[in-house]
């Protein structure tokens, strides 16, 4: 197997965009990556998407983005893993280039929620449709049973998860690609309406277009080309039960747990040599509980570790500096890709105001429906 | 969403009588039935009836429901473990919000759960009410 590197990335503005259907966010996106790594081809390419046939009417759009990216006949292929699907897709473009078959590939998301369908709905469809969504649980509602269960074992309280929200919303005041640019207060999070008990508004991710891409090259190629390369020193997956119902333990998302001890092994690294990383919030408890699995905390004290500063800006292990998806956006299929941007933009030194000093090593997590999918991803900057 | 009749009847072994599979091997009890045992992977299983009495592990109340749900809200959903093991995650209801609480016993009963597409199509299945 070769090794690979990202030699670029792109992403639009992530938020509302009303003006931009689901092909030209896709198409800014990509050339923006293109354009960002100095390539003057793509050898094929992976798009992660969660539901473009529920939301935009729009199925088979690896064809569809192909042809308005202008690379036709390159294979091109959807990949879904609901809200793990960009980084999916990522790891089909590093198998692709690894394996030696193909060059230069692209891995891109990209979601357009915004155009009017029941996104309550759909996202639901990511948990068990028949015996979980049936009942009326919505995706809110099972990170709340997640949530109360924490609260219930280890004391974890409504204040340590608003402490994620807070944090977030500061990092993301700083990145210009942003939904949400504004500082946020305890109080904002704790007084805002209730979506599923006991998360507030605040606790959640909200709903977003976007898009993002990135180029894998492999490691050989990266010298001769424009963009400043960031090597992919471990890309792990795993899966857990489609139902949060089916665990045995409903405190811990052991698909992270799973994903992150294969990464660190293929790496050769220990959580506390990781400087800085990008993990899946789609709501606050879900980076308390990434916070456990990755190792930047101990089981239980997660909560404790949010309210401490650990992961701040400033903070000894910065996570989410791109704002996460709390303040960033969330666009489902684009998550994955978008991570993996600001950890790039980082490792290059390119991040402006939200720059981790010295941060040398990344690691990305990203996971879809309440854990039944999970990718963690290992970066080194060059 | 329009509606398909079938894909809710074969559901109604599970949903109205609370039908699982029995692991003839390990006897694990699967729910909703399976082809392969999740515990051990053995593929023979017989029909039970689970348990209609369990205890509530968590639970949340829906604010903001999809729009099939949207005249209950708020409504409480809960993970309950049948006093066989089996864990579902059902509704809550005929009890005021805040008296909900991990541990709590609860029971099993049938009711109208959603009316489903244009055509209105009732949809029953189980719900759980509190016992103390």
């Amino acid at each position: 197997m070769r090794e690979v590197a990202i030699i670029g990335v792109g992403m639009t503005r992530f938020g509302e965009l009303w003006n931009q259907s689901l092909r030209d966010i896709f198409t800014e996106a990509a050339l923006k990556a293109i354009d960002d790594a100095g390539v003057d081809h793509i050898d094929s390419m992976y798009i992660g998407s969660m539901s473009p046939g529920l939301y935009v009417g729009q199925e088979h759009i690896g064809s569809m983005l192909a042809d308005y990216l202008g690379v036709t006949p390159v294979p091109a292929s959807r990949v879904e893993s609901a809200c793990a699907s960009g980084s999916v897709a990522l790891r089909q473009a590093i198998f692709e280039v690894a394996s030696g078959y193909s060059d230069i590939v692209l891995a891109g998301g990209v979601e357009k929620m915004n155009d009017g369908e029941d996104t309550t709905y759909i996202l639901a469809t990511a948990a068990d449709q028949e015996y979980e969504a049936y009942f009326g649980v919505t995706f809110p509602g099972l990170y709340a049973m997640i949530a109360r269960a924490h609260m219930h074992r280890y004391g974890t309280t409504g204040e340590q998860l608003a402490a994620v929200a807070v944090k977030n919303h500061a990092n993301g005041y700083r990145n210009p690609n942003a939904q949400f640019r504004m500082k946020i207060t305890k109080e904002t999070v704790l007084n805002s309406t209730m979506v599923a008990d006991p998360l507030h508004l605040f606790d959640c991710s909200p709903v977003t277009d976007g898009g993002a891409a990135a180029i894998v090259v492999p490691l050989e190629m990266a010298d001769k080309l424009k963009g400043q390369p960031v090597k992919i020193i471990a890309t792990a997956q795993a899966s857990d039960t489609i139902a949060l119902h089916s665990r045995s333990d409903l405190t811990t998302v052991s698909s992270i747990g799973k994903a992150a001890e294969k990464a660190y092994k293929m790496a050769g690294l220990t959580p506390d040599k990781i400087d800085l990383a990008e993990v899946h919030d789609c709501f606050t408890i879900a980076e308390i509980c990434a916070y456990e699995e990755l190792g930047f905390a101990e089981k239980g004290k997660g909560g404790a570790a949010a309210e401490s500063g650990l992961t701040a800006l400033d903070g000894k292990i910065p996570v989410n500096t791109s704002g996460g998806l709390k303040s960033k956006g969330h666009p489902v299929g684009a998550t994955g890709i978008a991570q993996i941007a600001e950890i790039v933009a980082q490792l290059r030194g390119e991040a402006g105001e939200r720059q981790v000093k010295n941060a040398r090593i990344g690691l990305t997590q990203n996971m879809g429906g309440s854990g039944g999918s999970c990718t963690v991803h290992i970066l080194e900057a060059m | 969403m329009k509606s398909i009749v079938p894909r809710y009847t074969r559901e109604i072994p599970q949903r109205a009588r609370l039908e699982g599979a029995k692991c003839l091997k390990c006897g694990h009890i699967e729910f909703p039935p399976r082809l392969v045992c999740s515990k051990c992977r053995h593929r023979e299983f017989e029909t039970i009836s689970l348990q209609k009495t369990g205890t509530l592990l968590t639970y949340t109340i829906i604010y903001t429901p999809a729009e099939t749900f949207s005249m209950q809200s708020p409504f409480a959903v809960g993970i309950v473990e049948l006093d066989d093991g089996v864990r579902l995650t059902t509704q809550i209801v005929d009890v005021p919000l805040d008296e909900l609480k991990i541990g709590k016993r609860v029971e099993m009963i049938f009711r109208l759960v959603q009316k489903e597409g244009h055509a209105g199509i009732l949809e029953y299945g189980y719900k759980a009410v509190l016992t103390n």
